[in-house]
């Protein structure tokens, strides 16, 4: 089992650890509840070390990145990000992952941890182009700095203004060290996540500089738990969970980042044109419960006593107190306002298809 | 790790009181721990009776779904009825005043199958 550069300072702080990707990572230090509203009001510092960086370089690394994922890099300036996925042939999703352009010859794909060595071989698989690709994972540390405080904090920091734009990213120099600094996030606030390359001495020393930093924010440090409760609540995918190998992004509703008019073919684009012209014939939804019930993955949807769909992700959400979901149900029932039902241990429970995010701030 | 002396424990991570032929039951300790943040206890308001490892219930925490299983058998004569507006109580007082039913037990021999602190503590690796 690995573990991050931050290890120690997760003890520290008496998180409870779990394995996550092939890492021990934190699942919470205090409650995933207050976790996320810290998130939600304050500022909070996961640690997401866990995740892959695969850098792409050469003369046709863009040709090489346009023809593995779905989005069209074309439209990526240095400095700016965008959200992708890789597809099969089949149209079903290998992973989803942010672009960074870092110059023309220069990418950096970041991918799901649980995916990275199936990512870095599909990659090495389909490298045409003669790029080279470089797995990067283990010397990088990535912490996402997250919360309406977050670009206060880390002015502090790294004594600079943020003027940094949503989906953009720059390189800062900061105690002989580089880093990247990406206005992104997986929690719909304002926030950032901070990639360098660090000994573990560096990287705990970096940890306690940036918590002194916020400390009159109230930062705290945030588990995988409350990841997972705030992109809930903005109804972004979770890989294994949403999306799969078994899953198109179009019935995802990752539609907007689907191309299919991008001017370079890409894997999976022949079978995504099929799908589109053929029609979906189920959509990921979100899904509201009015009542005191909870929704949980594989929990079935029905309407008029058949079963017409399933769950992919659920909980409560802290700041609605109520139960959301995503699920995928047949098309022809994924209309906005719809009522269905979930069976929740033999019940059918009402459950609403509303519009994400679920929560409006 | 909290686990009072003088209460019996299942392998399921409930606890029982005795007082007189009166049970009290919850959960553990270590349970509200492994569950993190309970936001809500379903029991069935019309709940008369409950055989010893019978579900009479099921606590929804943020993370997860789980059982509460009878420790003994007998006649529900109470339900907690703090936990509907403050199921948050299990997380911060498990033994006290998150406890969830009282019943009237039935056959008194049932609790010698349950582990004492000792066996308990070990059951949990502590």
């Amino acid at each position: 089992m690995k573990k991050t550069a931050f290890y120690n300072a997760h003890l520290r702080n008496k998180a409870k650890m779990v394995e996550f990707g092939g890492f021990l990572m934190p699942i919470q230090y205090t409650s995933i509840i207050t976790e996320h509203k810290t998130v939600r009001n304050k500022v909070g510092v996961f640690d997401v070390s866990h995740m892959g960086e695969i850098f792409i370089r050469g003369d046709k690394a863009l040709d090489f990145v346009q023809r593995l994922t779905i989005n069209d890099a074309s439209k990526l300036k240095p400095g700016r990000v965008q959200y992708s996925a890789m597809c099969y042939e089949s149209g079903g999703v290998v992973d989803d992952l942010l672009v960074y352009m870092i110059s023309p010859t220069e990418y950096l794909l970041v991918v799901n941890a649980s995916n990275l060595n199936k990512d870095y071989e599909w990659m090495v698989k389909n490298n045409k182009e003669g790029v080279e690709i470089s797995n990067e994972s283990d010397e990088y540390s990535l912490l996402a700095v997250q919360g309406p405080r977050s670009k206060a904090v880390l002015e502090k920091l790294f004594g600079i203004q943020l003027e940094t734009e949503y989906y953009h990213f720059i390189n800062h120099d900061y105690n002989g060290n580089n880093f990247i600094i990406s206005r992104t996030g997986y929690t719909g606030e304002l926030g950032f996540e901070i990639y360098f390359k660090a000994t573990e001495e560096e990287a705990i020393e970096f940890w306690d500089k940036l918590f002194e930093a916020g400390k009159e924010e109230g930062i705290e440090p945030i588990g995988l738990g409350a990841r997972d409760s705030l992109r809930l609540e903005m109804g972004y995918s979770l890989y294994g969970n949403d999306i799969s190998q078994d899953t198109n992004p179009l019935e995802a509703g990752l539609g907007w980042i689907t191309k299919l008019n991008k001017a370079n073919d890409f894997i999976g684009k022949n079978a995504l044109l099929e799908v589109k012209k053929n029609g979906l014939k189920r959509k990921l939804v979100p899904l509201v419960i009015e009542e005191k019930a909870f929704p949980r993955h594989g929990y079935v949807i029905s309407y008029n006593g058949e079963s017409v769909g399933e769950v992919t992700s659920g909980t409560v959400s802290p700041i609605l107190d109520k139960g959301v979901a995503l699920a995928y149900v047949r098309v022809d029932l994924a209309e906005l306002g719809n009522t269905l039902n979930m069976v929740i241990r033999g019940k059918e429970i009402p459950c609403k298809v509303v519009t994400l995010p679920f929560i409006h701030k | 790790m909290n686990i009072p002396d003088g209460l019996k424990y299942t392998k399921e991570h409930e606890w029982v009181s005795l007082e007189g032929n009166v049970a009290t039951i919850g959960i553990t300790d270590y349970a509200q721990g492994e569950l993190g943040d309970v936001v809500f206890i379903d029991i069935d308001p019309n709940l008369s009776e409950v055989t010893q490892g019978g579900n009479c219930g099921t606590i929804e925490a943020v993370k997860t779904v789980s059982e509460i299983y009878a420790p003994c058998s007998g006649k529900v004569l109470e339900i907690n009825p703090v936990l509907s507006a403050n199921p948050e109580t299990v997380n911060q007082d498990p033994y006290g005043t998150g406890w969830m039913l009282k019943i009237e037990i039935t056959n008194p021999a049932e609790l010698d199958s349950l582990l004492d602190t000792n066996g308990y503590r070990e059951l949990i690796g502590q």
